[in-house]
């Protein structure tokens, strides 16, 4: 346990530091929890509040990002679209590496027909184009937030199953494997304390990345409708009004896309960050 | 080269059953029968239309005989009637509406691969200046834009503000009077925003790996072989490097096709366009299920097509591939 500690506080935290790209993408997700935990602290109205004097205006020292058909606060349901989206990304993707770890681990470290059949079930998977997969599941479900991230996450771990599987395959033909094996421990115990934490740092980095692509996803479905229903505000929802009064109305558009954008970009920053920074072949 | 198509084809078999099995089950996924489950969706199923229903999935049957005979179907590319009030065979609904999804497609990989490349390979060329962290910018901005937005964004200033371009469909009203070259140039009008969306979608991704395969050419013998002989920067780049880093892209490409396939239900829907896309989101808004399966499969079913004429481009540009095992 020595030799970890020490290994991440002398070299990743080294590397990590260095990049300030990195860093900025850790700071944006830091603050993202923060806003998403405080939400009613910092959102100025009711996210549900209707005022139907003050509709559909403009930015202003009141409403900093304008107001929405229903004169609802735009800022208000931005922030409270910060929880939405950090729940969908953290809870699909938990779920495709739940799924894409154990598919992995098995295929990999059994070998044989067990692995053929998960592997061809893999390939098969990916040759639904995702996005039809998830809408014809939706199409027999009801659109929910709990549905949207069990789908996600269970249209969503092959990446992660390839992966798992091709880190055991050449974690399972070391010395240390061997060793344990011939003090007697048994395959479980092989896997889950010997393989798995050796495997853990490239589905870190699969996870980290999965996040950004889980929130793109789910926003995509919410502006179509078939996602997070109002009046839950979630920022894909957001951006269906903005769609609607598009002539009238840009900050509708404006502000709940650039909040995708910029969590989107961090998670991504900071997912690369950390492949970067274990993985020593880059930086020499 | 003929043996390795054969063998390329006939490993198809089984991706085509268990594409099959999948939408089979995601069919019996819901709770209860599709049938009640359609009742409870849309109460104006009539009791007549149940029946047919029922009769088409062999409902009364145990699943693995309903399974055979969907099968069966299926190879007949029998997907039943649509659900919505026309009543038309599935197969004629999609039939119609694929035309307008692949050439849109197409183009966008055109434009895509055609873009794509000498972004990569400036970025590699370049690598560690300016250009390249420029590039590098505009590649993570790529991969976190959600391209509805842009979409949005793109239809309020050049469809809203400026007006240079229509924001909807794929022909103006009355568009059919216009001459030839008029009528052309009416459908690119519509197709830019539509198709530069999808381009741009995708764009971020491709360009990026191919920026790494060239850098990982560059590294070999072989161009530094190239240039010791003295051969000029422009020949080691486009003779002899550029080749070898564009056969993974190729791959890369065939492998972008469900992204694009899928995507197409977002920007068909913001823009209007009667494709594949819009057909399918209309068909979930509605819970027509023949027409969802349907479209499923055949989603599917393209996915192949691209992934097979990617491995025999890649076959054809890479003789190793070709001649048994490399």
């Amino acid at each position: 346990m020595d030799f970890r500690t020490s290994f991440f506080y002398t070299v990743f935290w080294k590397r990590f530091r260095r990049n300030r790209f990195a860093l900025a993408g850790a700071a944006v997700v830091a603050l993202l929890f923060i806003v998403s935990l405080c939400a009613p602290l910092i959102a100025p109205y009711d996210p549900a509040a209707i005022d139907a004097y003050r509709v559909l205006l403009p930015p202003s020292a009141s409403h900093w990002m304008g107001t929405d058909e229903l004169g609802r606060d735009v800022f208000t349901r931005v922030i409270y679209g910060t929880r939405i989206s950090l729940y969908v990304g953290f809870v699909a993707v938990g779920i495709a590496v739940a799924i894409g770890t154990l598919v992995g681990l098995i295929s990999g470290f059994y070998g044989g027909w067990i692995e053929s059949v998960l592997m061809r079930f893999v390939d098969i998977m990916l040759c639904f184009p995702t996005f039809f997969l998830i809408l014809a599941v939706i199409a027999l479900l009801e659109p929910s937030i709990w549905n949207i991230m069990l789908i996600i996450g269970i249209t969503g771990w092959m990446g992660v199953a390839r992966l798992v599987r091709a880190e055991v395959l050449s974690i399972k033909e070391r010395d240390y494997i061997m060793a344990a094996r011939s003090i007697g421990a048994s395959d479980i115990r092989i896997l889950l304390l010997h393989i798995l934490p050796n495997a853990a740092a490239p589905v870190l980095v699969a996870a980290t990345l999965g996040v950004g692509g889980a929130i793109l996803t789910e926003s995509a479905l919410s502006f179509l409708g078939i996602g997070v229903q109002p009046p839950m505000p979630s920022w894909g929802n957001i951006l269906t009004s903005g769609k609607d009064y598009l002539e009238f109305a840009w900050w509708l558009s404006l502000f709940p896309g650039l909040a995708i954008l910029v969590t989107v970009l961090a998670y991504n920053l900071l997912g690369e960050g950390i492949r970067d920074a274990l993985d020593p072949r880059i930086h020499g | 080269m003929i043996a390795y198509l054969i063998k390329r084809i006939l490993l198809l078999i089984p991706l085509l059953f268990g594409i099959t099995l999948i939408t089979f089950a995601v069919i019996h996924l819901a709770p209860g029968e599709p049938v009640d489950m359609q009742i409870a969706m849309s109460p104006k199923v009539s009791a007549e239309s149940r029946q047919r229903i029922r009769e088409f999935y062999g409902l009364d049957k145990p699943l693995h005989v309903q399974y055979g005979l969907w099968l069966g179907r299926m190879a007949r590319l029998d997907f039943g009637r649509s659900f919505a009030p026309d009543n038309r065979p599935v197969t004629d609904k999609i039939a119609e509406r694929i035309p307008v999804t692949l050439s849109l497609n197409i183009i966008a990989l055109a434009l895509e691969f055609g873009l794509a490349v000498p972004i990569g390979i400036l970025a590699a060329v370049r690598r560690n200046t300016l250009v390249d962290k420029g590039i590098t910018v505009f590649v993570f901005l790529g991969f976190a834009v959600p391209t509805f937005w842009l979409a949005l964004l793109l239809m309020y200033l050049f469809g809203v503000k400026l007006g240079w371009l229509p924001i909807s469909g794929l022909h103006s009203l009355g568009s059919e009077r216009l001459g030839t070259l008029a009528w052309f140039w009416d459908l690119a009008k519509h197709l830019v925003l539509p198709v530069g969306v999808a381009t741009f979608g995708s764009l971020a991704g491709l360009s990026r790996y191919m920026r790494s395969t060239m850098l990982e050419v560059i590294r070999q013998d072989y161009i530094t072989t190239a240039r010791a002989k003295g051969l000029s920067e422009r020949a080691v780049i486009f003779r002899h490097a550029l080749r070898n880093a564009l056969l993974p892209v190729i791959t890369l490409l065939g492998f972008s096709l469900p992204g694009l396939i899928g995507g197409s239900v977002i920007f068909e829907t913001i823009f209007a366009i009667p494709g594949m896309g819009q057909l399918f989101y209309q068909g979930v808004m509605m819970r027509d299920y023949p027409l969802v399966m349907g479209i499923l499969v055949i989603g599917a079913l393209l996915t192949l097509v691209g992934n097979l004429l990617a491995d025999i481009c890649y076959s054809l540009a890479d003789p190793r591939i070709r001649h048994g095992k490399a």
